[in-house]
């Protein structure tokens, strides 16, 4: 019944990968992501795994390596940060768009510049619009729990798309937690063999990958993948219920704390989540209804089922660890509200920016939080919904 | 290496097919199609290539002229990419999950913007892991495919739609990089420079030796693009002929560090022999600027003379 461990969120990371036992992997060192292709090649160099390991020269070339080992017929993974993944975005768009279920473990970290190697979530949010499902943890758990469950995803026939599982970087990547590890042969069993239809090493079919797509057709190309991560909601359902089968651990589309009937809601994605539930708690002590809404499947984002979720709140605050710097919010923000608005909920909503560049935000600051939010419910009026958290004021 | 050519092109199928929509008088399509036919017939090849024109006249949804596996991603990345399929086919292979008696090969092309230029990282890093592939650079000498641009490739005083011969700057002010010997330098078993002459002998073999050469290889082919040098599509093999025999593009080999010079022309001819019947360097022969014939004669003398050097120091 599993194993008890104490790993950080960077070894929970590698120890997926090593039970996953992919044919490839190609990574560049970046902080906070680095101990995991450190991790790995250890693994390789012991003889723990099979795969491959390309030691790149470039963030660029260790995700066009992925994409020529995943077109050549193997399962290939990487991982990367920030920056790192600045440096793949051309990459991150041509993964996708050929329909390669690449898994990559992002340890969020601030974009540059000023250069800054602690946590925000700028580096996920530059690529959210790029075709890559992307799955968010909490916890050290969570981060090894939706990498064993990437592949079987990002590989079904109704989705091959590719696929990220982010942590906060340091916040979680560097601290050691307790964690229940799945045993090898499980893992093996749960993940199965990667058999591609179509690929380079097939001699028997040789096929041409990436061609020059004009304009009679790559609309059409595009919609299809547009489709693709249309069908992937219900298969991360489908594999969430396999993977409570074998483990106990239930995962859905998002995670309602106390929100049922909830009047006050915070909206928030990975470690955060973490503090906002000591605060419901406290709260939810002295009598106030307060609820949190831990997004997991922020790509893609389960739009009806968060207006379902969302639509008997009478204030929310939705929490963005990336400023979109457009003067409206940040991008969690404006997709929440955007699906309200599709499906007809009117509730009072504001935008909060908040831990950029590894601002630490406490329980007080969530805490103050609930308490505007509560403001806000009294007369339902917004003075200000595009506001900053944790920001020092000018003096 | 006893073989006989003719039967080579004879009794091999093309494994680059016509129907691509590549210029006539292009350098590049003979270059595919003869490092193509270097491949044993019974082994299956990977094609990467890079962005850039032999991949946008090659490959058009939903057609294309490769009859092995291919595959492009981007214009910088051609080398990276390979060495992912390339790592793929290792580690499947050492797992039991392809086929036991089938070999496959790994080749790249690239233009010499996708390699001298915005792809030199990635052409260095593949070369320096080693990967077990033959990096097949068509140079021709700027970026061709989006009109005719200079690149580190371009020649010394060359008019080009970046570097246009002006009233005050009278084109290409800068000597072109000597990507071949920067190949060199990674120490690779083989590294070498050809181009389609002498019924393509020198180029066929050279492809054959960085093929079947295990570990990373490199050929750098001049392949003359009559858009941009400005010469009738008929003289594609007299240019060729003219770039080996003035010695502005020398032809050898360095195969595990040793130099060797595979073609000396009997008669070197002079450097504007070359120059003459191309566009881009019409106004080179403007009275008022024989110094830049001068200094280009240097610059291709000066090279000669290094090669030859270099071929008796290693052979020593």
């Amino acid at each position: 019944m599993g194993i008890r461990e104490r790993l950080s969120g960077n070894e929970a990371a590698a120890t997926a990968m090593k039970q996953i036992n992919p044919d490839v992997v190609a990574a560049f060192p970046i902080t906070p992501s680095t101990e995991i292709p450190q991790y790995f090649s250890t693994f390789v160099a012991n003889g723990t795994v099979d795969t491959e390991f390309v030691a790149v020269e470039s963030e660029h070339s260790a995700m066009s390596a992925c994409v020529g080992a995943e077109a050549a017929g193997a399962r290939a993974m990487t991982a990367t940060s920030a920056n790192g993944l600045s440096f793949m975005w051309e990459m991150i768009y041509i993964a996708s768009s050929l329909r390669l279920p690449i898994v990559m473990s992002l340890v969020n970290r601030a974009v540059s510049g000023p250069l800054n190697i602690h946590c925000d979530h700028s580096d996920a949010m530059g690529v959210r619009d790029s075709g890559w499902i992307m799955l968010f943890s909490e916890t050290n758990q969570e981060a090894y729990d939706n990498l064993i469950m990437a592949h079987r995803i990002a590989e079904n026939k109704d989705v091959l798309l590719p696929l990220m599982v982010c942590q906060d970087g340091f916040i979680t990547s560097h601290s050691i937690e307790n964690i229940e590890l799945i045993e090898d042969d499980k893992v093996k069993e749960f993940v199965g063999t990667y058999k591609p239809e179509h690929y380079l090493l097939n001699d028997k079919e040789p096929i041409s990958i990436g061609p020059m797509d004009v304009q009679a057709y790559l609309f059409e190309h595009k919609h299809e993948q547009a489709e693709a991560m249309r069908n992937t909601k219900k298969v991360i359902l489908e594999v969430a219920k396999d993977f409570e089968k074998m483990t106990g651990r239930k995962y859905e589309l998002f995670e309602k704390y106390k929100t049922e009937d909830a009047d006050i809601v915070v909206v928030c994605m990975n470690s955060t989540a973490g503090t906002s539930k000591v605060v419901v708690d406290k709260l939810r002590e002295q009598g106030i209804k307060a609820g949190l809404l831990k997004v997991r499947v922020f790509r893609p984002f389960p739009v009806d089922e968060i207006a379902e979720a969302l639509g008997n709140a009478k204030a929310i605050a939705v929490l963005d660890k990336a400023d979109s710097l457009n003067g409206a919010g940040g991008a969690l923000f404006t997709d929440v509200t955007s699906a309200m608005y599709v499906n007809k909920k009117q509730v009072p909503t504001v935008s909060y920016i908040y831990g950029i560049g590894g601002r630490d935000t406490t329980e007080k600051e969530i805490d103050s939080v609930y308490a505007d939010l509560q403001e806000i419910v009294k007369d339902g009026r917004v003075e200000n919904p595009y506001r900053y958290l944790g920001l020092k004021e000018e003096k | 290496m006893a073989y006989n050519l003719k039967d080579v092109i004879v009794n091999t199928e093309s494994r680059f097919t016509p129907g691509h929509r590549m210029c006539a008088g292009c350098g590049a399509p003979p270059v595919a199609r003869m490092v193509l036919r270097a491949v044993n017939p019974e082994d299956h090849v990977v094609v990467a290539n890079a962005t850039g024109c032999m991949e946008v006249s090659t490959c058009i949804y939903p057609y294309t002229a490769w009859t092995d596996s291919y595959i492009h991603t981007a214009f910088e990345n051609a080398a990276a990419t390979c060495s992912g399929a390339e790592a793929a086919y290792k580690s499947m292979k050492r797992q039991g999950k392809l086929p036991k008696n089938k070999t496959t090969k790994f080749i790249t092309f690239g233009g010499d913007g996708g390699t001298y230029d915005i792809g030199i990282q990635s052409l260095s890093g593949a070369m320096e892991r080693g990967h077990d592939m033959t990096y097949v650079c068509y140079d021709n000498g700027a970026y061709m495919n989006t009109g005719i641009q200079r690149s580190s490739a371009t020649p010394h005083f060359a008019d080009t739609t970046t570097s246009p011969a002006g009233k005050v700057i009278p084109g290409k002010m800068q000597r072109r990089k000597d990507l071949t010997e920067i190949m060199a330098s990674h120490h690779l078993p083989y590294v070498a420079q050809t181009l389609a002459m002498l019924n393509f002998s020198d180029l066929y073999e050279k492809a054959r030796k960085a093929i079947y050469t295990e570990g990373p290889t490199f050929l750098n082919v001049l392949a003359p693009c009559p858009r941009g040098w400005g010469y009738p599509t008929e003289d594609l093999m007299t240019i060729n002929k003219l770039a080996a025999d003035t010695c502005y593009w020398p032809l050898y080999e360095v195969v595990d560090g040793k130099y060797k010079i595979t073609y000396k022309p009997a008669k070197k001819l002079p450097v504007e022999e070359f120059l003459r019947p191309q566009k881009r360097f019409k106004h080179m022969f403007k009275p008022g600027n024989e110094w830049m014939i001068e200094e280009f004669q240097k610059e291709v003398d000066e090279r000669w003379n290094q090669l030859l050097e270099l071929e008796a120091m290693s052979n020593k």
